[in-house]
């Protein structure tokens, strides 16, 4: 079915520069401002033909290239990526079976330690890009879940309504009430996780109901608008409407949950690892300052072993969260800086 | 209103049979014995010894019953207030253990907790759409939030203590000092309490700053503000009207965000040996101490569901819209 956007005052004079656009089907992603305060007509559905989908593409491109927030919080993920991939292959040493260094050497910019090494002798740089690598794993794994969850949650309640909006509602609250971290304690406590991956299903099966609360509301008000109406009178079933209809007008919200959530597992991840909760036999951020806790690494001065672990969570986790404020600017025209 | 009520007390109610019933069923039917698990600990080589210890815990456990009979016990003696043993401090209840151990958690989170929130959202106010105070907040808040809580702790325990000695850590207060009423206790009380609290009061902060501060442009960029500019109300009362309207969903994050804070506290605590719940369940943890783990995590849940409730009750106090709803008004 085709509907046709509506373009809106305001956005027109906002992408005046961008010459290719057609003046006439003005249209930008859905806005992600709570859906009530917005009255519908205000915002645009849906892009119909080729170039106009080409022009809010370009104009997306335009926006999210001059938006310093996203260019510096992708740039510090990207680098972090590119560390955790090519890492391991500039790492000297086995970060855990390598004994033979000296014993707790400050970093040597020079050496075989850039980043020294622990009292066993071990490779703090070689910890480090494992660390980095299991953080990704752990990120993308479990924010990855966490986001199907509920995404499938809070479509599946958003546009049904009724008693089953009820069970999943009640669901997701009653999994907000709960301490999500001391659940992972009890569950860590007796379950012996036995790898990242498995670590990281765990933290994005208890993580998700954020996410899929804020996805009902959006939902919610999408499916009452016209354009899902009439793909119900035309007999549409229901998963084809919330993936045809419904889905691509909350596609950027979908993407800026998921960094949350990627952001999120990370920081619960590495908090889990640090009380000994954490994969058995493998180096993580939060293993790493937990050793170094362990072995007075504060009282005899050893900042290059808990230092790198924790300012890299911070930068990576906090450049994700800084690109999706960024993002949330890109997307949403009201928020942009005038 | 009463309907809002009844629905928050049933959820509470689902949440607290479930989390009974997880902390019930994880030790009892997930794979491998926690029974042998511990008697591992203790390295016994003579068997007949083993099985006489692997008995004795077993009835401890009510693991010679059948499993539902072992389940109504747990709600039994929950209902009694007994929470079992600790193993590794025998024979202390884990009740006793929990209560001394509980104070120093509040003590931390609570003032980290209001005082953080009255900040954070002050701040995030302010640097909203300023644009030098927002390029200085902005970034500084969201290194913050991203800070796993233990590194923070780690930086200023080093700092602080190790290199400037400004402030002791370890424990909850000094190793030759009495507790009692005096002012020289008092402070040093104080003393070791700063550091912890500052961890997470700054955590905390950076995440309330964004949140307002993301909130108040919403509100600044809705209808009814650039009416009030339209009608050339003062940008000061505009900022009031946006700041009111913001607070609203600050105070459901401070419900949603609970669990989370709750967890920077405990980890906190690990750093600086501060005596509360969180270095209780570290210690358990370690010791495998499975009655102080789950009694711990029963009564983190009671709190957490209190505390819950307790802000439900602010959010309807503070919004009108509910307010009216209670005086009988349709909202």
């Amino acid at each position: 079915m085709k509907k046709r956007a509506k373009p809106a005052a305001g956005e027109v004079a906002a992408i005046g520069t961008d010459a290719a656009l057609p003046k006439s089907s003005v249209s930008t992603e859905p806005v992600v401002t709570p859906v009530e305060e917005t009255p519908p007509e205000k915002k645009p559905v849906k892009a119909v033909s080729k170039t106009a989908n080409m022009g809010a593409l370009r104009e997306m491109l335009y926006f999210a290239f001059r938006n310093r927030k996203l260019v510096i919080g992708l740039c510090l993920v990207l680098f972090f990526l590119l560390v955790a991939i090519i890492g391991p292959y500039l790492a000297l040493h086995d970060p855990i079976y390598n004994i033979d260094g000296p014993s707790a050497h400050a970093p040597m910019l020079h050496g075989r330690y850039w980043l020294g090494t622990t009292p066993e002798g071990l490779d703090v740089f070689a910890q480090f890009v494992t660390g980095l690598k299991l953080a990704f794993v752990v990120g993308l794994i479990g924010g990855g879940l966490a986001a199907v969850i509920g995404t499938v949650v809070g479509f599946t309640a958003g546009y049904n309504g009724g008693i089953v909006d009820e069970v999943l509602n009640m669901l997701t609250n009653v999994i907000l009430c709960m301490p999500v971290f001391v659940v992972l304690i009890v569950i860590a406590a007796f379950v012996h996780i036995k790898g990242p991956v498995p670590e990281a299903l765990i933290i994005g099966m208890v993580t998700w109901p954020w996410a899929a609360r804020a996805l009902r509301s959006q939902t919610f008000s999408l499916s009452s608008r016209e354009f899902v109406s009439l793909a119900r009178l035309s007999g549409e079933n229901s998963w084809k409407i919330i993936f045809k209809e419904i889905a691509p007008n909350v596609s950027s919200y979908l993407f800026m949950m998921f960094i949350l959530l990627f952001g999120g597992a990370i920081l619960t991840a590495t908090t889990l690892d640090f009380i000994g909760l954490g994969p058995a036999g493998s180096i993580t951020f939060g293993q790493m300052m937990l050793n170094a806790f362990n072995d007075s690494a504060l009282l005899l001065g050893y900042w290059w072993w808990f230092i790198p672990p924790g300012l890299a969570v911070m930068l990576l986790v906090g450049g994700a969260y800084f690109m999706n404020v960024g993002l949330d600017e890109v997307f949403n025209p009201r928020l942009r800086e005038m | 209103m009463r309907r809002y009520f009844v629905r928050k007390l049933i959820t509470y109610g689902i949440t607290f049979f479930s989390a009974v019933t997880i902390d019930w069923t994880i030790p009892h039917l997930m794979p491998g014995n926690p029974i042998l698990n511990l008697l591992a600990n203790f390295r016994i080589q003579n068997q007949e010894t083993f099985n006489n210890l692997y008995n004795s815990y077993a009835r401890a456990f009510r693991a010679d019953l059948p499993l539902w009979k072992q389940y109504y016990y747990f709600w039994v003696s929950l209902f009694h207030g007994d929470l079992g043993i600790s193993f590794s401090n025998f024979p202390t209840p884990v009740t006793l253990l929990i209560q001394r151990a509980a104070p120093y958690t509040l003590g931390l989170l609570i003032p980290a907790i209001l005082l953080s929130w009255y900040a954070g959202n002050k701040v995030g106010a302010m640097a909203a759409r300023r644009k030098v105070l927002d390029n200085s907040v902005l970034p500084v808040s969201y290194a913050l939030t991203a800070t796993p809580y233990q590194w923070f702790a780690l930086v200023l325990a080093w700092l602080f203590a190790f290199i400037w000695q400004i402030f002791p850590i370890g424990r909850g207060y000094g190793i030759g000092v009495i507790p009692q009423w005096s002012w020289f206790f008092f402070f040093d009380l104080l003393k070791h309490w700063f550091l912890p609290f500052m961890t997470l009061f700054l955590v905390y902060f950076g995440g309330w700053a964004i949140g307002m501060r993301n909130m108040i442009i919403y509100e600044l960029e809705s209808d009814y503000s650039h009416y009030l500019e339209a009608l050339g109300a003062p940008r000061r009362l505009v900022r009031k009207y946006a700041f009111r309207n913001a607070v609203l969903p600050q105070v459901t994050g401070l419900a949603l965000q609970l669990g989370a804070v709750l967890a920077g506290a405990l980890v906190t605590e690990i750093v600086f040996t501060y005596p509360g719940l969180g270095s209780l369940i570290y210690r358990a943890i370690i010791n495998n101490d499975y009655f102080v783990i789950q009694g711990t995590f029963l009564l983190i849940i009671i709190g957490v569901l209190i505390a819950n409730f307790v802000v439900d009750i602010v959010y309807v106090l503070i919004d009108p819209r509910a307010r009216i709803g209670m005086q009988g008004g349709e909202a």
